[in-house]
């Protein structure tokens, strides 16, 4: 009997063999197998046509993209272990996650981070747009790109408030006056003056938008912590879910970045 | 009759299906509907909206800031008249500094500056200050109600409320 190496008699285990259903990718078949059988890369085509990998295609802005925002994903939640979103300890959080935490530098990494996945973004969509990639079939894709894109800016606005520094106050209290300004839905937007019954004013700033959106009148405590549970919880997973979708569309739209 | 259960037929089944669809259609509206509701906070933690600003004896000729702090208030006194200024800058909505040696008032984030009136004259700024309701009380102190708004843009500052006379 020839002696198995060390690398046979682990692909052999039961628990190899539990993970892995498939034998080793060294032929179409069970490479194929590696992609089909995997939760993750099933996302991904099994085959790809050579300009797909040519960085002249695609720039690899998409990639890119989607490696920052794992890495704003990690980073972020490292943060999370320190970071109080309360107006008593919100900013000498962040100054002591430079100064008191070890690697003083998660928080810079996550603030480039987000500088870079805007830029990367903004990038994609300029390359899809100047390659004609939004026409069809992918009309649709190109549509989840565009909310992707408005929910990287959401992502980067709601963010913005965390230091709880004069900037990011004044900066959302500028940025959330905008909702002010929403018709029929801000108090100081068209049409809410004619939401009126005699001297009863249906859009006040005690019930419009922008109060919904900042839990009071003004950028307070409660604002702070709606921004926080935005930033970290609820438009993240919303924007995993059409991460998911857009990359599912890529594969059954023909494909990355090729003439169809 | 049979004591099992009855075969349904093809249409008493689609009456049952719409019944259940519409039933759990209704449901998730009424709870999306309280979801909506229950982001519109019953009681804030924000200052009261009107407070008592002592007697106009009390203030000088010009601006006073001491209540710009905690309330969000200028107190302009000139010639006879006692107003009461709001504090948001009517571009985006900053807070100025009342700047003494320049007597005006200048916003940090955009750079409107606005004449100790309130009208203002520099700056991206597209209208004067906005003016809260004073009034007096029975023993004479001043009143200030910031939920009644007089702009100047609307003809507004004439009107009884917005001003007092001192």
């Amino acid at each position: 009997m020839a002696k198995r190496s060390f690398a046979e008699y682990v692909a052999n285990t039961q628990v190899w063999k539990s993970v892995f259903r498939h034998g080793p990718p060294d032929n179409a078949r069970n490479r194929a197998a590696v992609v089909a059988g995997n939760v993750f890369l099933h996302l991904h085509p099994i085959k790809l046509k050579k300009s797909g990998v040519q960085l002249g295609y695609t720039w690899c802005m998409g990639g890119l993209t989607f490696f920052v925002f794992l890495a704003l994903t990690i980073t972020g939640v490292l943060l999370m272990f320190y970071y109080r979103p309360t107006a008593e300890y919100a900013f000498n959080d962040i100054i002591a996650l430079r100064e008191h935490v070890p690697l003083g530098i998660m928080r810079e990494l996550h603030r480039w981070g987000a500088h870079l996945m805007v830029i990367t973004v903004w990038i994609h969509m300029f390359r899809v747009f100047m390659t004609g990639s939004y026409k069809p079939p992918r009309e649709f894709n190109w549509g989840v790109g565009v909310i992707l894109l408005t929910l990287t800016l959401l992502l980067s606005f709601t963010g913005y408030l965390l230091p709880w520094d004069q900037l990011a106050i004044w900066a959302i209290t500028v940025g959330s006056n905008m909702a002010k300004a929403t018709p029929f839905l801000g108090h100081g937007g068209p049409g809410a003056a004619l939401a009126k019954i005699g001297d009863f004013v249906m859009v006040s700033d005690k019930n419009d938008v922008r109060f919904q959106l900042l839990g009071g009148r003004f950028v307070g405590e409660p604002a702070l912590l709606r921004f926080y549970i935005l930033h970290c919880v609820f438009i993240p997973i919303v924007v995993a879910v059409l991460i998911a979708v857009h990359f599912w569309r890529v594969r059954k739209d023909g494909g990355i970045s090729a003439p169809l | 009759m049979s004591v099992g259960r009855q075969k349904l037929n093809r249409r008493e089944f689609f009456g049952w299906l719409s019944i259940g669809w519409i039933t759990f259609s209704a449901t998730c509206a009424g709870f999306a509907s309280l979801v909506f509701r229950y982001l519109y906070p019953n009681v804030v933690f924000e200052p009261p909206m009107d407070f008592i600003a002592g007697f106009p004896s009390e203030y000088e000729e010009g601006v006073d800031e001491r209540w710009k702090n905690g309330f969000g208030v200028w107190i302009y006194k000139n010639e006879g008249t006692l107003v009461a200024m709001s504090n948001i800058c009517t571009h985006l909505g900053c807070v100025p500094n009342w700047l003494p040696a320049e007597r005006k008032f200048k916003c940090p984030c955009h750079g409107s500056g606005y004449y100790p009136n309130g009208i203002n004259f520099e700056g991206p700024a597209p209208r004067p200050l906005e003016r809260y309701k004073v009034s007096l009380s029975a023993d004479g102190k001043i009143i200030v109600d910031k939920s009644k708004v007089y702009r100047y843009e609307k003809g507004e500052w004439g009107n009884p409320g917005s001003f007092i006379n001192v």
